[in-house]
């Protein structure tokens, strides 16, 4: 019988690489398929209202782009914190604060508007993003505290942060007692860019900055830096690097870009503030992150096919009746795959040629 | 008297986290960083209340909660001991598929309520349930099992050392194996007391962060089990306290301020312990989260 064993690969083989998230995103929706039918839910049609039915319209795809917009933009900070092995996993918070910095901007300008007020919401949102990522921070490399945990616990604090806000100060006095702010005016809302959809500037923005995250981090100093201090912290440290700037810089990238993005949500499709205004998109970043290989352009393609567990679980819920927990499934197993992808392409199973025995042959004197 | 009811109730709200806690003490003890703490309570707590709802046995609805968060440990022992895939992403994708799958799993019992778990009276303690009990008990037993037996003592050698434990003929992975799955299992517990004890309903994402802060507990306690428990007790505490202060309202604050006092006292708790220099640092498992594989 042949024997096989695992080796190490001395280096991941092209095919390996590029094939790895294809194939795991294809298993992962395989294996949702396969627990969508073993509860009972017809195969073809779920299928079909969950991958098919977003391409066939244009409101669909126009659906897709906006929920792909957000992650992208926030997956983009978390490749970087990832590659510096800086684990930011509270992005959810810092999109909500960005939101809320955004929106209290806006809404400090009354009802008349100004044309100052688009930019200064989006400086808000950045610097309110970035802020609240200075907490795990300043506690990393000052206190040597985990930025897992710091970063996870501010994100239930953000989210109780809006929901008081949006139930005290900045609620619309005009709005019979309802916990929302008031629709910002034209001037405090980014322009749509194509007419019947919902897609705006800050939608293109967010599937076209990763080109530019790309370059940085191949090309530039502080991109070499923190990839040397995810490749080996020893080495990276005796080359110069300082650890602390390296852990700022990442947090307040991704925190930026996280409230950015929340910017984007509440001056777009949603207008205004409400008590909750992600749909755990912090969260789902991650899994775009790990699923675009923790590559600034793979990202792109895993964050529509994220999008598309969203666009498609609504359908999917309209359609054939398939819960809203089900889009929570698919995204737990999109990550879930390609992490075990990952040790497919380290390692190979190698067949063990076995060698004659040779025995011993008492020799006769 | 107060407080007698109130030192009650803050025992409820301390089991949950010292169960998940001390479970999760024993897997970093062996090395490995599971993050999947949330998500397996969460499936714990809906697999114990559906159970319980539909056979009406509280004992079958515990044991089927336990044996849920062992289920939910083996798939991140799948993938980060044989496959040696990364232990925070795939704690992190455990909790998101554990989110997910509990709340698919319980749309049907969303709002209803089974009769909590029958209480033990036991001279010189409160009145409480066998849960309360067996947290309370697991924290000398582990420490025994830690520093007194052979078992506990390779356990520690492959979380300090997985490499030099190998040489010395452990085998490593099925020795960390065991640790996670236990650490599922005291998970999926402490997730089947919030639903069948603490409320006693289901509601989707009622674990409402305390499965992290049960990671907090075993920095905060220093992988040790009775100040793990201490710290349960600590947190359990300052949750009845901000209850008992949105109740009362004494205070003219936001309510959801007084919500966020868990979230931000571990912030504070984390920043003060982690400052706490060498020793502190010392007293995490040297192997914590670093995958092993024996080649050749």
């Amino acid at each position: 019988m042949p024997e096989f064993r695992l080796e190490r690969r001395a280096a991941a083989p092209a095919w390996a690489t590029a094939l790895a998230a294809p194939a795991s995103a294809l298993l992962a929706i395989a294996a949702a398929s396969i627990l969508f039918v073993a509860l009972g839910y017809p195969a073809g049609p779920t299928l079909h209202a969950f991958f098919v039915e977003p391409f066939e319209t244009l409101n669909g795809v126009s659906e897709l782009a906006l929920k792909a917009s957000p992650l992208i933009l926030i997956a983009l900070g978390l490749v970087a914190c990832f590659r510096a092995n800086v684990w930011n996993i509270g992005a959810d918070g810092q999109f909500t604060v960005g939101a809320l910095c955004a929106g209290a901007v806006a809404l400090a300008f009354g009802d008349a508007g100004s044309p100052a007020a688009l930019p200064l919401m989006v400086a808000g949102g950045i610097a309110g993003g970035a802020a609240w990522a200075a907490i795990p921070a300043v506690l990393r490399t000052r206190c040597n505290a985990s930025e897992i945990l710091v970063s996870l616990m501010l994100t239930y604090v953000a989210g109780l942060l809006l929901t008081a806000m949006v139930f005290g100060p900045l609620r619309d006095p005009q709005g019979y007692g309802i916990p929302q702010s008031r629709m910002f005016a034209d001037d405090e809302a980014l322009p749509v860019l194509f007419g019947g959809t919902r897609i705006t500037l800050g939608t293109a923005i967010g599937l076209l900055l990763p080109l530019a995250g790309a370059f940085w981090l191949r090309r530039s100093v502080a991109g070499f830096a923190i990839r040397a201090f995810g490749a080996s912290p020893a080495a990276a440290r005796f080359a110069g690097f300082s650890e602390p700037r390296t852990v700022w810089l990442v947090l307040l990238l991704s925190g930026g870009l996280a409230g950015l993005a929340g910017c984007f949500e509440v001056a777009g499709p949603i207008g205004q503030l409400i008590p909750a205004v992600s749909p755990g998109y912090g969260f789902t970043a991650i899994i775009v992150a790990f699923l675009g290989r923790l590559d600034p352009i793979g990202i792109i393609p895993a964050g529509l096919l994220v999008a598309l567990s969203y666009v498609g679980g609504d359908l999917a819920q309209v359609g054939v009746g398939l819960p809203r927990a089900a889009t929570g499934i698919v995204q737990g197993m999109l990550l879930l795959f390609p992490l075990a992808s990952e040790f497919f392409v380290r390692y190979r199973l190698r067949r063990i040629v076995a060698s004659p025995v040779v025995s011993a042959q008492v020799v006769p004197t | 008297m107060m407080l007698v009811p109130l030192l009650a109730t803050v025992m409820t709200a301390a089991t949950p986290l010292a169960l998940a806690a001390l479970g999760e003490l024993v897997t970093e003890r062996a090395g490995v960083l599971n993050l999947g703490v949330e998500g397996t309570m969460l499936v714990g707590a809906v697999v114990g209340f559906a159970v319980m709802a539909s056979t009406g046995s509280h004992t079958l609805g515990v044991l089927a909660g336990c044996a849920a968060g062992i289920a939910m440990s083996a798939l991140f022992a799948a993938l980060t001991l044989p496959l040696a895939a990364n232990q925070v992403a795939t704690g992190l994708a455990l909790t998101v598929f554990g989110t997910g799958l509990s709340a698919l799993l319980g749309q049907h019992y969303t709002g209803r309520t089974v009769a909590p778990l029958p209480r033990l009276p036991l001279p010189g303690l409160l009145h409480q349930d066998v849960l309360v009990y067996a947290s309370l008990a697991a924290a000398p037993l582990l420490a025994a099992f830690l520093q007194r037996t052979r078992a506990g003592l390779v356990l520690r050698a492959v979380g300090e050392n997985a490499e030099a434990a190998h040489q010395l003929g452990t085998r490593v992975l099925r020795l960390r194996l065991a640790a996670v799955l236990f650490g599922g299992a005291m998970s999926g517990l402490g997730g089947a007391y919030l639903s069948l004890a603490y409320t006693p309903l289901w509601a989707e994402g009622m674990t409402a962060g305390r499965g992290w802060i049960a990671l907090a507990l075993t920095v905060f306690g220093a992988w040790r089990p009775w100040r793990v428990l201490g710290g349960a007790y600590l947190f359990g505490g300052i949750e009845v306290g901000g209850l008992y202060l949105q109740g009362s309202g004494a205070l003219h604050v936001p309510p959801q301020l007084l919500a966020a006092i868990p979230y931000l006292a571990t912030v504070v708790v984390l920043a003060w312990v982690s400052a706490g220099g060498a020793a502190r640092r010392l007293a995490a498992p040297a192997a914590l989260g670093k995958p092993f594989r024996a080649l050749g």
